[in-house]
C-alpha cells in the first residue's frame, strides 16, 4: 500500500529541526531511518501532515565518547554503531543485543534512537538502555535540552515522555566497568520482534540487574541477588505478560523463567573472565 | 533545508547506476515506485511494501536498504545502484550473478535482485564471510521457491578465497558503508 | 547424480540482470488507470449502503465500481458444484469474509485510488459469523448462503470393497482425528492484471499473471458476457512464483475488464501484499476422522475416512478439488482393498480456498500417516514395520487402488530400505536414545506418500453421483500440447501450453527438443508466454498438478520426434539415402552409415522454406510440428465411482528426527531424509531445486505458517510480520535420495516431483513430534505457543 500525502522537510541542522517541531508539533513526525515509521505510513496505520527527515543532519550522525557514557546521535544507524571500533569494549551489552535487531538490511538504515523512540515493548535497544540505566536527550525550542532516564522516557507500549515539539537528539549508554553482561531473546523467526528479550548485567559476587522485554508495555528491570531461578520465577509471576498471535502470557512468563537464570549465569561468568 | 509540499511534484536528481538523471515525484512517492515506474528500471521488485520480504533492496551510497521503506526524495543527490548495474554492458554476468546461475540459486527469480544487492554491499565489506554470516544476511530476504540451499551455495562460491580480487562494488565518492563487524 | 555438473538454466541471465519481464514490468498504454480494491472489514455483514460521491469528487478519480455494477454488467462465476450460490467479482448485497472485495476505485494513480478509497462510505449491518467447520455443519449455525439452506453444500459417500466385513473381523479398530490448518504459499510476486476493453468490438484484452488451468478461461469469458475469442488473455513471460495461488487472480481479470469497459481506459491493478494475505487464496482446512481396522500385527484390513473440508465463503471452480484430486489415491501407498470415504464440503466466513501446491495431499496424508503412527503406538509395534507391512508390493504394479487409481510403477519397499539403510535410521535411533538419556525430548517421524501428477480433467466429476455425471456428459483425460518451429536459417523455437512460474520449463524443454534434433540446448529458443488468441491451448493448459513432466514434456518430445522424422525425410532425398539411414547429430543431418555424407542442419531447414517442391511427395512443407499428448489411462469415473484421478504416481518416503527445546518450546529438525521415486528424472538440478522448494514449504506448514482468524472472523495474519514465511534460518538441511521406477505409460518415463514434500513433510514432522512428546494430538503448525500449551496440559512446561 501507499502512504497518504504529507509535506516533506529536510532540515540541515538541529536548530532547523526543532523550529519545525515548534511549528507543527503533533502534526509532524520525525523520519530518521524509517524502518518502523515507513511501514506504518505505507499501511496507512498512521497519518502525518509533515515528515521531518533528520537523516542528513550531520551533527546528529555522531557517536560521542564522554568517558563514563557513550552518546549516540539520532541519525546514527544501528550498523554504524555495530561497526564502532570500541563498541565491544565500552558497551558490550549493546554489542550483544544489536545482532538481534532486525536484519543487516534494516540495520543499515534503522537508527539507534529511532528504535528507542518507537518504544516497542519487546524491542532490544530500549531494553538495553533500561537495564544499563541510560538516558534520552531531548531538545525543543521551548524547553531547551531535557535529559530523561530511560525509565522515565518509555512509559508504555509505543508511548514515551517525548513532548510533541521535542526532538530526540541522542541516547546515552553508561559505560559500566568490572561487570559482565549477557543478552538473549526468543523470536519466531530470525530477526523478528522478540517474544521475550532478556538482558543482564552482573558483578563478580553474582548480584545482577535483570531486564525483560515483552512481558509488559515496556521493558522492566529488577535487581536479582542470590538464587536467580527462584527470584526470576517469583518475579515472572508478578508480570502480567500479554497475549498476541505468537505467544500467550503464560508462554512469555515461562520463557523468562526458563531463560533468565541462564542469562544471569552467563553475565556472571563473563564478569569472572 | 529542503521543503516539498504534499501535492507538489518536485524534481529529484540522483545518480542511478553511474548515470546522473532526474525525474519528478511527489514527496510520498516510494523509491521502489520511483525506480520502477518513474525511471523505468523494473529489475527492483516489490513483494510486500512493508519492509519484510527484501526483494526491493537497492544500494544507496553503497548501503543495501529496502527501497519500499525509502522515499524517492530521500535518495536525492545520492548514488543509487540497482540490479541492472551488475552485469557488464555486454551482458556478461558478474561473479556473484554467475555463482547464482552455477548453483541453481533462483527459480522464479523474483526475490533474486534484492538478494544480489544485499550481498553486493555485504561482500564488499566482508569478502570472505563464514556460512553463518551469509545466512545471517540472507535471513533479511524471503524466497518462496528455492528453500535457500542454492542461494547459500552460490554466495559461498562467490565469496570463496579463490574469488580474491573480484570487486563487487566499484567504490563511489559518496560511499557511506561502515566496515563490517560481526 | 552426485557430482554431476549443475545445469545452467536458460532463464537465469535475464532474471539475474533485472531483465525479467514480469507482469508489472511490461509497458502499459498511455492513459492507463490504476485500481484499488476496497475490502470488507467484516466477516459477515449486509451491505446497507455505499456512498462513493466524495471519492468520485476527488481529483483524478474516474470511477467507483460496486456490486450493483458487477451484477448489471456481468454473469456470476460458474462453479464445479451446482448450488444455488452466486458469486461475483465484487460482493453483492452481503459480505462473507474479511477481505472480500466490495468496491473498486479507479484513478489516475494507485496513490490517488488509495486516497479516494478512504472517502467511500460503506455502511454494514454485521451478521453472526461462523468460522469453525464442524460448528458450521450444525443446524443452528448461521447460513453463509441462506438460499443454499445449509453450509454443508456437498456430501458424498464412497464405498469400495467390503469395509463393514473388514471392520467386523479386525483385531482392533484405531481411530484419530486430525486438523489441517489454513495456509498459502504466498508467491513473492502478487497478482497483476492489466485490462483493456475495445468498445467497437466489445472485446477484452487482458494481461494477467494467471497460471491456469485454462478451463477457467470460459468461466471468465462467460462472466464478461463474451464468446471465448473476445477475451484475449495474455500471460507474461515471467511470473514471480505461483504454487497454485495465481489461479485465483481470475475474479480480478473480470473485475478489471469491467472497470476498463466503464472508464473506456486500460485499467491496471497490482495486488498489494496485505490484500494478498487477507483474500487472495488459501489452502482449505480439513478435519479428518480416520479409522483403521487392523490385525494385531498391524495389517490394515479396512479404512474409513470422514473428510470435512472448509472452503471458506465460496466454492470457486475448480473446488472442491483438494477433496477429489487425491480420491483415487486415498489409500496412499498402502494395499488396502476395503475403504469407505465420506467427503463433506462446508462453507464458512473465511477467504475462499483454491489451488495450492500439494492440493489435497497434505490434508489426506496428515490423517493417514498420523493414523499409521497411532496404529504402531497402540499395538506397540515399530512404526516403520507397520508402514512396510502395508505398502503396495512391487509385484502388483501397475496397481489398481480400491478407489480406482492406476499406480503406474514403483518399488516402495525397496525405496524405504534404501533410505533407512546406509546407517541413516540407526543414527537417528542412536541420537534419540542419547537425547532421551540426557532428559531431552527427541522423536523420530516417518511418512510415505504417493505423489500424483497430471490430473484427470474428469476427477472433479466424482463429486456428482453416477446419474448426474451421465446427464452432464463424460469428463476425462488431459491434453498437453507443444510446438516446435524451425526458421529458414535453421533456428529452432519451441512454444508449449505451460505458464512460467520458476519451474525451469525453458531449460528442460530445450534439452528435450535439442536431443531429438541433434542440437545443443543453447540452439533452441523456448518462448512460454501464452496468448489465448494465438497460441494452442486446451482446458488442461497451465502449470499445476505437476503436469509438466508427464504431460507437456511428453508433448514437446513428440513434437521434436515428428520434426526429426520430417527432417530425416527431407534430408534423405538430398543425401541420396533412405530415411532410416539418416541421423541428426552435432548440428548436422547425415547418413548413419557414412557420416561424411552430411548436410548442415540449417541447410535442410532452408529447403523446406525456400524450395517446398524439393520435399518428398505428400509431405506438408511447413517446419512447424505440434505434439499432442492425451494419455488413454485417464478414463472417466466408472459407474461405481472408481476414478483414476491422475496419470502418473510417484512415491516419497520421508524420515526425520526432531528435538524439542525444553526451554523455548521450539521444534528443531535435527535431521531430515527424503527419498523420491519420480520415475526418470528429466533434469537432476531442476529436480533437486523443486524438491528443496517443496520441502521448505512443508517445513513452513509444519512449524510456521497459518492463516489465523479470531472467533469473530477477524484476520490476524495480515502482514509478512504476522504470517511467518520461513527465512533461511528456519529451513533445516535435507538429504535427498532417489530411486527410479520409470513410468511405463509415458515415453519419457518421468513423473511429477514438485509437490511431494508439501504432502509428506508436515506429517513427517508431526509424527516425530508425537514420538518426542508421547502425545496423540499434534496440532499444526507446531508453534512454541502450541508446544507450550501441550506441555502445560501434561503438567510439565
Ligand atoms: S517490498 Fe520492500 S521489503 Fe518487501
Ligand atoms: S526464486 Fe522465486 S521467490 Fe526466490
Amino acid at each position: 500500500m501507499k502512504p497518504r500525502p504529507f509535506d516533506y522537510v529536510r532540515p540541515d541542522t538541529v536548530e532547523e529541526a526543532i523550529a519545525l517541531l515548534a511549528e507543527y508539533g503533533d502534526d509532524a513526525r520525525i523520519l530518521a531511518g524509517g524502518q518502523s515509521l515507513v511501514p506504518m505510513l505505507n499501511l496507512r496505520l498512521i497519518e502525518t501532515r509533515v515528515l521531518i527527515d533528520i537523516s542528513r543532519v550531520a551533527e546528529l550522525d555522531v557517536i560521542g565518547d564522554r568517558g563514563n557514557l557513550i552518546e549516540v546521535g539520532a541519525a546514527v544507524t544501528q550498523n554504524k554503531l555495530m561497526a564502532w571500533p570500541q563498541l565491544k569494549q565500552k558497551l558490550p551489552l549493546v554489542a550483544a543485543a544489536l545482532p538481534f535487531v532486525g536484519h543487516f538490511q534494516t540495520r543499515n538504515k534503522g537508527t539507534v534512537c529511532g528504535s528507542v523512540a518507537h518504544a516497542d515493548p519487546s524491542s532490544e535497544l530500549p531494553l538495553v538502555l533500561a537495564v544499563l540505566g541510560g538516558e534520552v536527550v531531548l531538545r525543543s525550542q521551548q524547553r531547551g535540552t531535557r535529559v530523561l532516564a530511560a525509565e522515565a522516557f518509555q512509559q508504555d507500549m509505543l508511548t514515551t515522555a517525548r513532548a510533541a515539539d521535542e526532538l530526540i537528539t541522542a541516547v546515552r549508554f553508561p559505560v559500566i566497568e568490572g561487570k559482565g553482561v549477557a543478552f538473549n531473546e526468543v523470536a519466531r523467526r530470525h530477526g523478528d520482534f522478540a517474544i521475550v528479550a532478556i538482558a543482564a548485567v552482573a558483578d563478580a559476587r553474582g548480584a545482577a540487574q535483570l531486564g525483560v522485554g515483552g512481558l509488559s508495555g515496556r521493558p522492566v528491570v529488577r535487581a536479582i541477588d542470590g538464587d536467580a531461578a527462584a527470584a526470576v520465577a517469583a518475579w515472572a509471576e508478578e508480570l502480567e505478560g500479554y497475549e498476541d498471535l505468537h505467544a500467550s502470557a503464560a508462554l512469555r512468563r515461562d520463557l523468562v523463567k526458563n531463560l533468565a537464570p541462564d542469562v544471569i549465569a552467563e553475565a556472571i561468568e563473563k564478569c569472572a573472565a | 533545508m529542503r521543503r516539498v509540499s504534499k501535492d507538489q511534484k518536485t524534481r529529484i536528481a540522483l545518480t542511478l547506476n553511474g548515470r546522473k538523471l532526474a525525474a519528478e515525484a511527489e514527496p510520498r512517492m516510494l523509491l521502489s515506485d520511483f525506480l520502477r515506474h518513474g525511471l523505468g528500471l523494473t529489475g527492483t521488485h516489490v513483494g510486500c511494501e512493508h519492509g519484510v520480504c527484501g526483494c526491493c533492496t537497492v544500494l544507496i551510497d553503497g548501503v543495501a536498504q529496502r527501497s519500499c521503506l525509502t522515499l524517492a526524495v530521500q535518495a536525492e543527490g545520492r548514488e543509487v545502484r540497482t540490479v541492472e548495474s551488475l552485469a557488464g554492458a555486454d551482458g556478461k554476468l558478474n561473479a556473484l550473478q554467475q555463482a547464482f546461475r552455477n548453483n541453481h540459486a533462483l527459480q522464479c527469480g523474483f526475490c533474486t535482485p534484492g538478494i544480489l544487492m544485499s550481498f553486493t554491499d555485504f561482500l564488499a565489506r566482508n569478502p570472505h564471510p563464514s556460512e553463518a554470516e551469509i545466512r545471517e544476511v540472507l535471513s533479511g530476504h524471503l524466497c518462496r521457491c528455492t528453500g535457500y540451499a542454492g542461494i547459500v551455495a552460490a554466495i559461498k562460491e562467490a565469496s570463496s578465497p579463490k574469488q580474491v580480487g573480484i570487486m563487487y562494488l566499484t567504490s563511489t565518492q559518496s560511499d557511506r558503508r561502515e566496515p563490517f563487524s560481526a | 547424480m552426485a557430482g554431476a555438473q549443475k545445469t545452467l538454466r536458460k532463464e537465469d541471465p535475464a532474471l539475474l540482470s533485472g531483465r525479467g519481464r514480469y507482469a508489472d514490468d511490461l509497458p502499459v498504454p498511455v492513459g492507463t488507470l490504476h485500481a484499488h480494491v476496497i475490502r470488507s472489514p467484516h466477516a459477515h455483514a449486509d451491505i446497507v449502503s455505499i456512498d462513493a460521491s466524495a471519492a468520485l469528487a476527488h481529483d483524478g478519480v474516474w470511477a467507483v465500481l460496486t456490486g450493483d455494477d458487477v451484477r448489471n454488467m456481468s454473469e456470476p462465476f460458474l462453479a464445479a458444484v451446482k448450488t444455488p450460490v452466486t458469486q461475483w467479482s465484487l460482493a453483492v448485497e452481503r459480505v462473507r469474509y474479511v477481505g472480500e472485495p466490495v468496491a473498486l476505485v479507479v484513478a489516475e494513480s494507485r496513490y490517488i485510488a488509495e486516497d479516494a478509497a478512504e472517502l467511500v462510505a460503506i455502511a454494514y449491518a454485521p451478521l453472526e459469523a461462523i468460522l469453525d467447520p464442524v460448528a458450521a455443519c450444525e443446524k443452528s449455525a448461521p447460513l453463509i448462503h441462506p438460499q443454499a439452506e445449509t453450509n454443508e453444500v456437498s456430501v458424498r459417500k464412497f464405498c469400495y470393497g467390503d469395509t463393514e466385513a473388514a471392520f467386523a473381523k479386525a483385531d482392533r479398530r484405531i481411530a484419530m482425528t486430525t486438523e489441517f490448518p489454513r495456509l498459502s504459499f504466498t508467491p513473492i510476486e502478487c497478482y497483476v492484471v492489466v485490462a483493456t476493453h475495445n468498445a467497437a468490438e466489445n472485446s477484452y484484452d487482458v494481461l494477467a499473471n494467471f497460471q491456469g488451468p485454462f478451463s477457467m478461461h470460459p468461466v471468465m469469458a462467460r462472466a464478461l458476457r463474451v464468446a471465448g475469442p473476445k477475451l484475449r488473455l495474455r500471460i507474461p513471460p515471467d511470473s514471480g512464483g505461483s504454487f497454485g495461488i495465481k489461479l485465483s487472480v481470475f475474479p480480478y481479470v473480470v473485475l478489471m475488464g469491467l472497470a476498463a469497459k466503464i472508464t473506456g481506459r486500460p485499467v491496471k491493478w497490482v495486488e498489494d501484499r496485505i490484500e494478498h494475505l487477507v483474500s487472495a487464496s488459501s489452502g482449505p482446512n480439513r478435519v479428518t476422522t480416520a479409522e483403521a481396522a487392523v490385525t494385531k500385527d498391524g495389517r490394515i484390513l479396512g479404512l474409513r475416512l470422514d473428510q470435512l473440508e472448509d472452503y471458506g465463503a465460496f466454492l470457486r471452480a475448480p473446488m472442491p478439488g483438494p477433496l477429489y484430486r487425491m480420491h483415487g489415491a486415498v489409500t496412499g501407498a498402502y494395499d488396502v482393498a476395503n475403504v469407505e470415504v465420506v467427503n463433506r464440503v462446508v462453507l464458512t466466513n473465511k477467504m475462499p480456498s483454491s489451488l495450492i501446491r500439494g492440493f489435497g495431499g497434505p490434508q489426506l496424508y496428515l490423517a493417514l500417516e498420523r493414523l499409521m503412527q497411532r496404529i504402531a503406538v497402540e499395538l506397540k509395534l515399530d512404526p516403520l514395520d507397520v508402514i512396510c507391512r502395508n505398502l503396495v508390493p512391487a509385484a502388483k504394479f501397475p496397481y489398481k487402488t480400491a478407489a480406482g487409481a492406476l499406480y503406474d510403477s514403483g518399488d516402495y519397499l525397496r525405496a524405504v530400505e534404501i533410505a533407512t539403510g546406509g546407517g541413516r535410521l540407526e543414527e537417528l535411533k542412536r541420537k534419540r536414545a542419547a537425547a532421551r538419556a540426557a532428559g531431552k525430548k527427541y522423536g523420530i517421524g516417518f511418512a510415505v506418500i504417493v505423489e500424483p501428477a497430471m490430473s484427470n480433467m474428469g476427477y472433479l466429476s466424482t463429486v456428482m453421483n453416477a446419474q448426474a455425471r451421465e446427464k452432464a456428459g463424460p469428463k476425462n483425460g488431459a491434453v498437453s500440447m507443444a510446438r516446435v518451429n524451425i526458421d529458414p536459417l535453421g533456428a529452432v523455437s519451441v512454444t508449449a501450453d505451460v505458464t512460467v512460474q520458476g519451474q525451469s520449463h525453458e531449460t528442460v524443454l530445450a534439452e528435450i527438443v535439442s536431443r531429438e534434433l541433434g542440437l545443443k540446448p543453447d540452439d533452441v529458443e523456448v518462448v512460454l508466454e501464452i496468448d489465448t488468441a494465438k497460441d494452442q491451448w486446451s482446458i488442461a493448459a497451465g502449470t499445476y498438478s505437476s503436469r509438466f513432466a508427464s504431460g507437456t514434456a511428453v508433448a514437446a518430445h513428440l513434437a521434436a520426434v515428428q520434426m526429426r522424422d520430417k527432417l530425416k525425410g527431407i534430408a534423405a532425398r538430398q543425401l541420396n539415402v533412405l530415411p532410416e539411414d539418416v541421423e541428426l547429430a552435432q548440428g548436422k543431418i547425415r547418413s548413419r552409415s557414412n557420416p561424411d555424407n552430411a548436410l548442415p542442419f540449417g541447410r535442410v531447414a532452408a529447403t523446406s522454406h525456400w524450395s517446398p517442391v524439393m520435399l518428398p511427395e505428400s509431405m506438408a512443407p511447413a517446419l512447424s510440428e505440434t505434439g499432442v499428448w492425451s494419455p488413454q489411462e485417464l478414463e472417466p469415473p466408472s459407474h461405481d465411482d472408481r476414478i483414476n484421478t491422475s496419470f502418473t504416481y510417484g512415491f516419497v518416503f520421508d524420515m526425520c528426527g526432531v528435538e524439542i527445546d525444553p526451554k523455548t518450546y521450539q521444534v528443531r529438525v535435527d535431521r531430515y531424509v527424503s527419498m523420491h521415486d519420480a520415475g526418470r528424472i528429466l533434469n537432476a538440478t531442476i529436480a533437486e531445486g523443486q524438491i528443496r522448494g517443496a520441502f521448505a514449504q512443508g517445513v513452513a506448514a509444519a512449524l510456521y505458517e497459518e492463516f489465523t482468524y479470531n472467533e469473530e472472523g477477524a484476520f490476524l495474519s495480515g502482514t509478512f510480520a504476522d504470517y511467518l514465511v520461513p527465512t533461511v534460518s528456519e529451513i533445516p538441511p535435507v538429504e535427498i535420495l532417489h530411486h527410479s521406477s520409470p513410468s511405463p505409460f509415458t515415453p519419457l518415463g518421468a513423473k511429477g516431483l514438485a509437490e511431494g514434500n508439501c504432502m509428506s513433510t508436515p506429517v513427517c514432522i508431526a509424527n516425530a513430534i508425537a514420538d518426542a512428546l508421547g502425545v496423540a494430538d499434534v496440532p499444526l503448525p507446531a508453534t512454541p505457543r502450541r508446544i507450550h500449551a501441550m506441555l502445560a496440559e501434561s503438567g510439565k512446561p
